[in-house]
């Protein structure tokens, strides 16, 4: 280690809060290159030098899986980053990607004691700093296995929670295979997240990496089609299933239009463009109509990953419509700053009321009303209430619907002794993601109903230990009551 | 990677594969159906299961070159493989003993038809099938169908084989008849379908037919094969693709098939361009066979 000047807390607070750099939002709201470009070494150093180690850190309990946070910090400081690296992997196994997607502003930068004023300190950047590097320059050492134990476990969905679950059992010596639906692996990562926001090549080498350590990944095998849990636990002998298969079920409006040609879920959209990667038609061959004006309704992250790709295809113009106003918007601060640079319009407290067709079956129009907020409701944010005779009428031949998903029913559906509550998602004990199923676990946001990359790790994790209970115990306590999430 | 195990056009650009495909073989029923990726960078698309053997671990599909993927597809022969196959995807189709059933077919459908045409046979039921075609030689699974129904009626459009006409002039003969059918069931072009919708309605006979929407992941994540029945709106891969004839709005199931016409030209164009010699090889494919 080099020898470090000695920094006072009035010198660390003086450092102001270190810019990303990113592409400039002319030129990337035309390709779909990664935006933000990453720290280089001193910007790392000296964001991590703003950090005042204090002795009883916060930013530890905004973090859903308490990552040591002041450690990988001072870590940075003195140059260390492998070792920041390997110490946040002790709590968090995809740093390069929760660096890049997750919630900071209302997680470890929101519990940061130098939030406001002063600003917080670049958490997630320096999460990502750290991956980023150790990803170029370090060596894969495999971590410390237990000696193999030869029970299986299945993990049903590749997304973020099945990847956690899969990398902890692996470790403990069980034989762990991962069943997936589609022809990649990753979930919402692969198919949802844009490669401007997480670049595949990342998912790729993670996974390769959980491949090296001997995770097992089937692809094109649908739990429940192809083969039902029972089968997977009677007849190839798995000892103990993880459901982790995400929400996938996408919600529409239910209003007149619906089904006019140009009108796309998020979920359709997203996956023509990522998974298929019909940016690249006609050299990849899933197509995708490019609008000239785009609408995208809703406020989350998947309304904005659409509305900025809507850009990157072409559309002249690229408008978020929500109903609610920009404070209660649940996407990441950091994406809506970013689309509002690349010119994307945003239409607050606006709701459709209908997709109008043109003489040939295609949307031409969004007929909307206005909004008004009242009293909170059950989310305690402000109830939007529509303003009588306010309807108005906005050009487009695009639309994407991205107001969230329900429940995909195919694992419930061929698996009748699983208990789910009324929108479909499966119920688990609290704490452990024991289902009503003996041997059978659930997590990720089949059962949280949609939520965050780390909070599916997080369950992912806490699966695995439970299972890894149950697998050295043997006890199943029947009488375990199920707690109702509510989406 | 699935490998195919034979290859051979039946029809002129209809091939018939048989695919290995071990647990989708096992688990197969009448009616459901696969997503296909033939290669690397491909789209995925939806392919009824025509057959399959658990003890071989087979599954048979049929494909007819339209666009680009199908006759990428049609270009692969035995030996080859296919990218990914994944399945059994779908409800398969409602099997009962309902008495007098007709089913109606045309083109691929016919093959499409035949498993379901069998288990409603092998559960007690008179059968009729007739099948559709333009002419003599896309007539397809003629002499299998023959095999499981009790009776088989041929049409064609240009008359070159069986009786000339279309497949409703031989449904109306039937329904002009004192014993109605039951049941009937209609696999083929849109048009097609929709015409035995109205033929039946009027008389109340319970009626099906399996839809074919644009699909992506067959799964029910998508959305992108919505279809408005009874006035809700369903995914056809997963609560479909066989449902109540006389509920489905077919015109606007017409309409969103056509979305990507201007893109599939596009596909269909570069496909012809890099592979000016395909119809040399079908015409060798097809000499192979006889
Ligand atoms: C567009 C978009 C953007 C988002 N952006 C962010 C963000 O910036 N930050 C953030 O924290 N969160 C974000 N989220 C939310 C986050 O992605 C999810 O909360 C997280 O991915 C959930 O992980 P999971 O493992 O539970 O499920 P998923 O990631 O959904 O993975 C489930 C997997 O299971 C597979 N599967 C389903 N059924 C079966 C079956 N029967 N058999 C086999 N496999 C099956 C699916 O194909 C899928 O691959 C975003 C979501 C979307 C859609
Ligand atoms: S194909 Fe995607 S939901 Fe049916």
């Amino acid at each position: 280690m080099e020898n470090l000047p000695v920094l006072t807390k009035k010198d660390r607070m003086a450092i102001p809060r270190q810019k990303m750099p990113e592409q400039a939002p002319e030129i990337r709201k035309r390709n779909f290159n990664e935006v933000n470009l990453g720290f280089d070494e001193k910007t790392a150093v000296l964001e991590a030098n703003r950090c005042l180690d204090c002795p009883r850190p916060t930013c530890i309990d905004g973090c859903p899986v308490r990552i040591k946070i002041p450690d990988f910090i001072r870590m940075i400081v003195q140059k260390d980053f492998l070792g920041a690296a390997e110490k946040i992997k002790e709590d968090n196994l995809l740093p390069s990607i929760c660096g890049r997607v997750c919630p900071q502003e209302e997680q470890c930068e929101k519990t940061c004691v130098l939030r406001g004023k002063f600003q917080a300190v670049s958490i997630g950047r320096l999460e990502r700093f750290v991956a980023d590097y150790e990803r170029k320059y370090g060596n894969f050492t495999p971590p410390h296995f237990l000696p193999s134990n030869g029970k299986k476990i299945a993990i049903v969905g590749s997304g973020p929670s099945g990847l956690a679950c899969a990398s902890d059992l692996i470790q403990w010596g069980y034989d762990v295979t991962i069943f997936e639906a589609l022809h990649e692996f990753g979930g919402v990562l692969v198919y949802g997240i844009p490669e401007f926001r997480l670049p595949k090549e990342i998912l790729r080498y993670e996974i390769n990496n959980l491949k090296k350590i001997g995770v097992k990944f089937i692809k094109n095998f649908i739990v429940g089609k192809t083969l039902t849990i029972d089968e997977l636990m009677n007849e190839e002998g798995f000892d103990a299933v993880y459901l982790c298969v995400g929400a996938g079920l996408p919600w529409f409006m239910n209003i007149p239009g619906e089904s006019l040609m140009g009108v796309y879920s998020a979920n359709e959209f997203l996956t023509r463009v990522n998974l298929m990667k019909a940016y690249q038609f006609p050299e990849a061959d899933t197509p995708i109509h490019i609008g000239k004006n785009a609408v995208v309704i809703g406020g989350g992250n998947t309304a904005m990953d659409a509305v900025r790709t809507a850009m990157r295809l072409g559309a002249e113009t690229a408008t978020i419509v929500y109903r609610r106003s920009e404070v209660e918007m649940p996407a990441r601060i950091e994406e809506i700053h970013h689309a509002k640079e690349e010119g994307i319009v945003f239409r607050m407290l606006t709701n459709p009321v209908e997709f109008v067709s043109d003489e040939n079956g295609w949307v031409k129009k969004v007929r909307s009303v206005r909004m008004e907020l009242g009293e909170p409701d059950a989310s305690g944010r402000r109830r939007p209430i529509p303003i009588p005779g306010s309807e108005f009428d906005i050009d487009a031949d695009l639309v994407v619907v991205a107001i969230g998903n329900g429940s995909n029913p195919l694992i419930s559906q061929t698996t009748p002794d699983l208990k789910c509550n009324k929108w479909g998602n499966i119920l688990v004990n609290d704490t452990s993601g024991r289902t009503s199923k003996r041997g059978v676990f659930a997590g990720g946001d089949i059962v949280s109903g949609g939520a965050t990359v780390i909070l599916a790790m997080g369950e992912g994790r806490n699966a695995a230990k439970s299972i890894d209970e149950f697998i050295k115990t043997g006890d199943w306590d029947e009488t375990d009551r199920l707690s109702q999430p509510t989406p | 990677m699935n490998k195919i195990l034979s290859a051979e056009f039946i029809a002129p650009d209809i091939k018939r594969f048989v695919i290995e495909a071990p647990l989708i073989a096992r688990k197969r029923k009448p009616g459901q159906f696969v997503i296909v990726r033939v290669r690397e960078n491909g789209e995925r698309i939806p392919l009824t299961i025509v057959d399959g053997s658990p003890e071989t671990g087979f599954i048979t599909l049929m494909v007819q070159g339209i666009g680009k993927t199908t006759k990428t597809m049609n270009q692969l022969k035995s030996g080859d493989f296919v990218q990914d196959v994944v399945g059994p995807l779908g409800k398969p189709t409602h099997i009962e003993k309902f008495g007098f059933v007709v089913c109606v077919c045309g083109g691929v459908g016919t093959a499409e038809v035949l498993p379901i045409a069998k288990a409603l046979k092998e559960a007690g039921n008179r059968v009729i099938t007739i099948i559709g075609a333009r002419t003599k030689e896309l007539v397809v699974a003629e002499f299998e169908m023959r095999t499981v129904c009790d009776e088989v009626i041929v049409t064609t459009d240009d008359g070159t084989y069986g009786k000339k006409g279309f497949v409703t002039e031989a449904l109306s003969a039937i329904l002009n008849t004192d014993r109605k059918p039951d049941f009937v069931l209609a696999v083929g072009p849109l048009p097609m379908m929709k015409a035995i919708a109205e033929m039946t309605r009027p008389y109340k006979i319970h009626t099906e037919v399996s839809l074919n929407s644009i699909m992506i992941d067959g799964t029910g994540m998508c959305g992108g094969c919505r279809a408005n029945i009874g006035g809700k709106t369903q995914f056809v891969c997963v609560d479909g693709p066989e449902f109540d004839a006389h509920l489905v709005d077919f015109d606007q199931i017409a309409q969103r098939q056509k979305q990507f016409v201007a893109q599939e030209r596009i596909s269909l164009d570069r496909f012809v361009h890099e592979n000016h010699t395909c119809k040399l090889d079908s015409y060798i494919n097809q000499q192979e066979k006889s």
